[in-house]
């Protein structure tokens, strides 16, 4: 499917988020309220399963610290079709919390770890939520952009 | 401190007394282990970031540090003479550095290759997982500049290290030589 006919169908699929043509994908956005108590599974499944869709495939997972909240960012990517697509989801920046997808894409699960480890995004649902990259007694998580180690950092 | 550092140009130290059908090679038994030691420093395989592909171009055949004695690379610290620190050094790899040290048997020398490895570098400002010179964990016998150095500079700085070892001076005694020196 063409990015355009795409972008036509997730508008269809998805009337109160707001969707957008990015660079190179189109890029569905959705208010962390519009997604709670389960339903960012349910709307990741039909992405997955919906027959004209088949995103079948994460290939990253990040996210991104605006200093107000947090983004989280999933590509996704069919293997039958080559189309892709990105979702995001804002999430507020006090007590980050998001489902997590292990269970429906297994990479998931490392991608999860990590960033929890780095932003402290907490994965309800996760199989094994620990540090990954940092010691276990880390305090902090280094990549939000108010983390300070007055120890370990210089300040430039 | 009357000190004769050994010149690259004179291979054997000590004097040789010509005697009729032959002569007597006269030295001191510490300079003749020094002489022998400078010539066969065996490098330990450690390379954590780009000055590794520096360190690998400076082992391999247009630059070839064989032909100093540097002979082969080994992947163990307990057959290397000289670890060359070619790369960032991060808080979660120190204690293995150090390790890695405790491991390598006497004499055993160190090089900190790199911005990275002498002071942090580039990492020095802004982060949290970078050891700011591999200096703090084990004691550095040569630094070269660079970022990362060239396979030349890795070449100049393992010379160095050679005649550091022919001079047969420790540590303190190559500070005070310097002090006195007024350097």
């Amino acid at each position: 499917m063409g990015n355009d006919e795409l972008l036509e169908k997730l508008k269809e699929l998805f009337p109160d988020a707001s969707i957008e043509q990015g660079n190179d994908w189109p890029e569905l956005l959705f208010e962390h309220a519009q997604v709670a108590d389960g339903k960012f599974l349910e709307v990741v499944q039909t992405l997955k399963s919906t027959n004209e869709f088949l995103f079948n495939y994460l290939f990253c997972e990040t996210c991104v610290d605006w200093k107000t909240h947090f983004n989280m960012v999933y590509h996704l990517e069919s293997t039958q079709y080559r189309h892709s697509m990105v979702l995001k989801v804002k999430l507020n920046h006090e007590q980050p919390s998001i489902d997590s997808l292990s269970f429906v894409y297994r990479t998931a699960e490392m991608h999860e770890r990590e960033i929890f480890d780095l932003f402290g995004i907490v994965f309800t649902g996760h199989p094994n939520l620990k540090r990954i990259i940092l010691t276990e007694d880390w305090v902090g998580h280094p990549l939000r952009k108010d983390y300070d180690d007055p120890i370990n950092m210089i300040k430039l | 401190m009357d000190v004769k550092i050994t010149e690259p140009s004179l291979p054997f130290p000590g004097s040789i007394q010509d005697t009729p059908g032959g002569g007597i090679v006269l030295s001191k038994l510490d300079d003749v282990i020094n002489w022998a030691r400078s010539n066969s420093v065996w490098p330990l395989t450690f390379a954590t970031s780009c000055c590794g592909i520096e360190m690998m171009s400076a082992a391999s055949a247009k630059y070839d540090f064989s032909r100093f004695g540097f002979e082969v690379a080994r992947a163990t610290p307990r057959q290397a003479d000289v670890i060359i620190i070619a790369g960032t050094i991060v808080n979660k790899m120190a204690p293995v550095l150090k390790r890695l040290y405790d491991q390598m048997p006497d004499p055993k020398y160190v090089i900190a290759m790199g911005a990275c490895a002498i002071s942090g570098g580039p990492f020095f400002y802004n982060t949290y997982s970078v050891v700011k010179g591999a200096d703090h964990i084990i004691p550095v016998d040569v630094y070269i500049a660079g970022c990362p150095p060239r396979p030349e500079a890795l070449l100049h700085a393992l010379i160095t290290l050679q005649e550091k070892i022919r001079s047969g001076l420790t540590r303190d005694q190559i500070r005070a030589q310097f002090s006195e020196d007024g350097k």
